[in-house]
């Protein structure tokens, strides 16, 4: 296939339509006759001319450019890139989810309301919550959410001093940069020689200044903070609430569950655990579940059932408000049901199963090659800190680049920040033996090639649509948009 | 039995002698017995995709939808025409079925479109540099008015109580967790009243934000309100626009608006019960390194040849934690994709058309409606796909006898807005036909 480089605005061509519409039937008037001629604007749009034919063969171009989970393996730690069911895309297709209005009477979308209050149970079932809220639009959007709780709750009890929000040095980005935006301080504590909370430095951290604790479980190492309840404990003692970052769920569904943990509030991250697509960054879904303690703060609507009724409910004087617009990502939680339902209850344990699985085996395949935490468990991901026996200048990117070259999407790289060339793979329940066995196989290989002929890597990738892009150039010297 | 989990039974078997464990169990022995679920979960067994797509379908079919009755409401979600190539090229799976666009070397696609997409955004709004979005239209403003408090260090934002009433309410749920306090500006006749405006607007007003054409529909006056926010040093004017209607009107940067916000679900986004939407935010190049969310640039490979990345990225939580312009991670991907197509399938002309063709048809309809005097214009002031009216009867009467017509009524103001109690916003897209709008108006006359 030709190399295809062109940008939709290089086809442009006057004349050129890949629209029609039908003939304006009522009566034409001037535009100018209508609205003021001082708000209308004289230049013509500055949009392309193409045709339909121009589009559909641009964008199919640059589709071959890409790489996603239908393309092959897609190991991407922390965000659980499992397979993207059909089914799931056909049923938010359905007239009767895409085509209703947000703003229609309850009494036209009973099937809509249905669906969300049956997802928001059974996502309290799987969290261990005792009520959701379904509008957050992403896992970060949760975090603000669960921030925005946290910090009603607080202030409702008139203990206006709790200002500060403690968050591990492995946490994901998000974490702190929720933390701030919901105008908390953070206290940023150490993670253990192994990894896990370190219960000393929490003990330090916390006094009567401390809203509460921002967590993942299993940890962004893929470890299992055994010390759960300790901590929750220790967080509650001193007075503040417990936050659970859902972007690592997949590997505990059916095992254990944050309510029974201790976490007063807690997010999902519905295109991650619940198998709805990522579509290139997003629309995702961030449901948020609390505890009874935070539910007179949610934010509204929620969904609630009168009898055999479906309605959206307003009624939380104490509520935070609304965090966004209408109701939540709609589509995305009927995919996300239509998961649920398909998977059940046996379904989603072996989910987990599967996915922790593969991470130990993969793991274990790598672990001669690359540095590795000995003897451990893990749960749906795990960490390898750089090349066994590599050469110093040879880098986790270039590993992560070479990789391209095999064809497969490398793992999350330099996260966390507090493993050295870190390189994360997260392989989930999609993956069959064989796949793990091939990466493996493809990792173990650039290893030796690091040894024997560290530049192949250097220069890597070398097959890809573009050979390896420079990020310094694009930050020095912005081109934010099509210059003509 | 699971058709998304490939390993059988032997494979576990294997992988787990591999790795030294006797059953699957033993991989979970890390999570104490103090908190582990020791039932199975209570939800039903799992089922096939037969069974599920009955279910599902048979709720989808307890919706009327907008193919079961003609559409006139609005008031932030629009049933504009979706032309059919957008869906099949959102639909392919390299697109939907990846992530963020880490590595750039394989996601170029991706890239690319982003980059296409806040060109267009840019193109359209005359602004300097779009981001590659926000969640949507309400949180986007909210994500502004941080913007402007961060860039001027002010803790004041003066909002037209004419910005959709959904959107405030983001606003003040975000503005509270920063103690940012809120001042809401009431409407005179339908738009924003500046003499209250310009009371409000002091040296400590990080921004003044509008929107327009606003909630009712009218177009605000952006020149005078710019007069007025900008009346003070370093205030900035937000406003939030509905992107259809620049097909025809001004745009935001000619109008020295500073950052400009919007609800892109116009722009090929089917209205799928309020989600997910579009945010989109653009602003002038000297405000580009305080914007929210990610950026594509366009730069060069080891070659030379051009291509695209994700870029200043040290505005962002991956890099940057505490110290990033917001927290957002996962952003509206694949709904720009929907936008740029749509934008590019109407073009330079299609969108003007489009633009015209509501303007023409809502005003038809509102001439149609109040002709026989039974219902009159809500306001006197030139609108662009949506307008009020009132009337003796309540609004929420007159929707369920439109519905029992088979029509989608218009918004009912009288919650939001208790003055206008009886007053009713229609929204017309070129959608509608002349039938469909003689149709409302024979209706709506025959009920009072």
């Amino acid at each position: 296939m030709r190399k295809y480089n062109e940008l939709i605005f290089e086809l442009s061509k006057p004349g050129r339509t890949a629209y029609r519409l039908p003939e304006n039937d009522v009566e034409n008037i001037a535009v100018e006759e209508l609205i003021p001629a001082e708000y209308l604007n004289d230049d013509e749009l500055n949009l392309p001319e193409v045709s339909e034919v121009d589009i559909i063969r641009h964008y199919t171009n640059l589709s071959d450019k890409n790489f996603g989970v239908d393309t092959g393996f897609y190991p991407l730690g922390s965000c659980t890139m499992k397979y993207n069911p059909k089914i799931n895309e056909d049923m938010a297709s359905l007239d009767g989810f895409k085509n209703i209005h947000p703003l229609q009477s309850e009494e036209t979308v009973q099937g809509a309301l249905k669906l969300m209050y049956e997802l928001d149970k059974a996502l309290c079932e799987i969290a261990g919550m005792d009520k959701m809220t379904l509008q957050p639009a992403a896992g970060a959007h949760g975090e603000l959410t669960g921030l925005t709780l946290i910090k009603a709750y607080h202030e409702n009890r008139g203990d206006t001093k709790r200002t500060k929000i403690i968050v591990p040095d492995s946490a994901h980005g998000t974490n702190p940069a929720s933390a701030i935006m919901a105008g908390f301080d953070t206290i940023e504590i150490k993670s253990t020689k192994d990894g896990l909370v370190d219960i000393e430095s929490l003990k330090a951290a916390l006094s009567d200044e401390v809203a509460g604790l921002m967590l993942t479980n299993p940890n962004t190492l893929g470890l299992f903070e055994k010390d759960i309840k300790e901590i929750a404990d220790l967080v509650h003692g001193c007075g503040g609430l417990l936050y659970y970052d859902g972007a690592n769920a997949n590997a505990i569904l059916g095992q254990a569950r944050p309510g029974d943990m201790g976490f007063d509030v807690v997010h999902f991250n519905i295109h991650k655990t619940f198998s709805t697509p990522h579509g290139g960054g997003g629309p995702g879904s961030g449901p948020v579940g609390v505890k009874k303690i935070l539910l007179d703060f949610i934010p509204t609507p929620t969904v609630e059932k009168d009898g055999d009724r479906y309605y959206l409910d307003y009624d939380y004087p104490k509520s935070v408000g609304r965090m966004k617009d209408f109701y939540g990502h709609f589509g995305i939680l009927v995919r996300a049901y239509t998961y649920i339902l398909t998977m059940g209850r046996d379904g989603l344990k072996k989910a987990s199963e599967m996915a922790v699985l593969n991470a130990n085996y993969l793991g274990h395949r790598l672990k001669d090659h690359y540095n590795l935490q000995e003897d451990t468990i893990f749960k749906h991901e795990f960490v390898l800190a750089g090349l066994k026996d590599g050469l110093s200048e040879v880098t986790t990117l270039d590993v992560a680049k070479r990789l391209l070259d095999y064809g497969y999407h490398p793992p999350t790289v330099y996260f966390p920040l507090i493993v050295n060339e870190a390189l994360m793979p997260e392989p989930t329940e999609s993956e069959s033996k064989e796949t793990l066995d091939e990466f493996a196989d493809a990792l173990i290989k650039i290893a030796e090639e690091a040894r024997e002929n560290p530049e192949i890597l250097k220069e890597a990738p070398h097959n890809t649509p573009v050979g390896r892009v420079n990020e310094t150039q694009a930050a020095r010297n912005p081109v934010l948009k099509y210059e003509g | 039995m699971y058709p998304y989990i490939p390993n059988t039974k032997d494979d576990e078997q294997r992988m787990l002698e591999a790795i030294g464990f006797n059953k699957i169990e033993d991989l979970f022995s890390d999570i104490p017995d103090n908190v582990k679920l020791n039932r199975d979960l209570d939800l039903k067994p799992s089922m096939s995709e037969l069974e599920v797509a009955n279910y599902i379908t048979k709720l989808s079919k307890e919706n009327t939808t907008i193919n079961d009755l003609t559409c006139f409401l609005g008031a932030g979600a629009y049933d504009h025409y979706i032309p059919s190539i957008v869906g099949h090229i959102t639909s392919r799976s390299e697109f939907y079925t990846s992530y963020t666009p880490y590595q750039a070397e394989i996601s170029q696609g991706t890239l690319q479109y982003i980059f296409e997409y806040q060109s267009l955004i840019c193109n359209l709004t005359g602004m300097d540099v779009a981001n590659a979005s926000l969640y949507d239209g309400g949180t986007a403003i909210a994500e502004a008015a941080f913007m402007a408090s961060n860039v001027t260090r002010r803790q004041e934002i003066v909002i037209s109580k004419t910005v959709n009433p959904q959107a405030r309410e983001v606003l003040k749920t975000y503005a509270h967790l920063q103690g940012i306090k809120v001042i809401e500006v009431e409407d005179e006749g339908g738009v924003t009243n500046l003499e209250e405006l310009q009371s409000h607007v002091t040296d400590k007003t990080a921004a003044v934000i509008v929107q327009s054409p606003n909630f009712f529909g009218i177009i605000e006056d952006i020149e005078a309100i710019e007069k007025v926010a900008h009346s003070q040093k370093r205030t900035l004017l937000i406003a939030s626009v509905d992107p259809i209607s620049l097909g025809i009107l001004k745009t935001p940067a000619s109008l020295g608006v500073d950052i400009v916000v919007g609800e892109g679900q116009a722009l090929g986004i089917p209205l799928s019960f309020g989600g997910p939407y579009l945010g989109f935010i653009a602003t002038k190049k000297s405000h580009m390194r305080k914007l929210p969310g990610r950026i594509v640039g366009e730069t060069i490979d080891t070659e030379g040849k051009r291509a695209f990345v994700l870029t200043l990225q040290a505005r962002e939580q991956h890099i940057r934690r505490e110290k990033a312009t917001s927290n957002i991670c996962s952003n509206q991907g694949i709904n720009t994709l929907a936008a740029a197509v749509y934008l590019v399938t109407l073009g330079k002309k299609g969108l003007r058309e489009v633009a015209l063709q509501a303007t023409q048809k809502a005003h038809y309809a509102m001439n149609e409606i109040t002709k026989s005097g039974k219902y009159k214009p809500l306001f006197d002031k030139p609108f662009f796909k949506e307008f009020a009216i009132t009337s003796s009867a309540d609004a929420d009467e007159i929707n369920s006898k439109l519905l029992e017509e088979k029509i989608l009524g218009g918004y009912s103001l009288g919650k939001e807005y208790p003055q206008y109690k009886n007053g009713i916003l229609y929204a017309v897209t070129e959608k509608r036909t002349k039938e469909e709008i003689d149709r409302l108006s024979s209706v709506l006359e025959g009920m009072i």
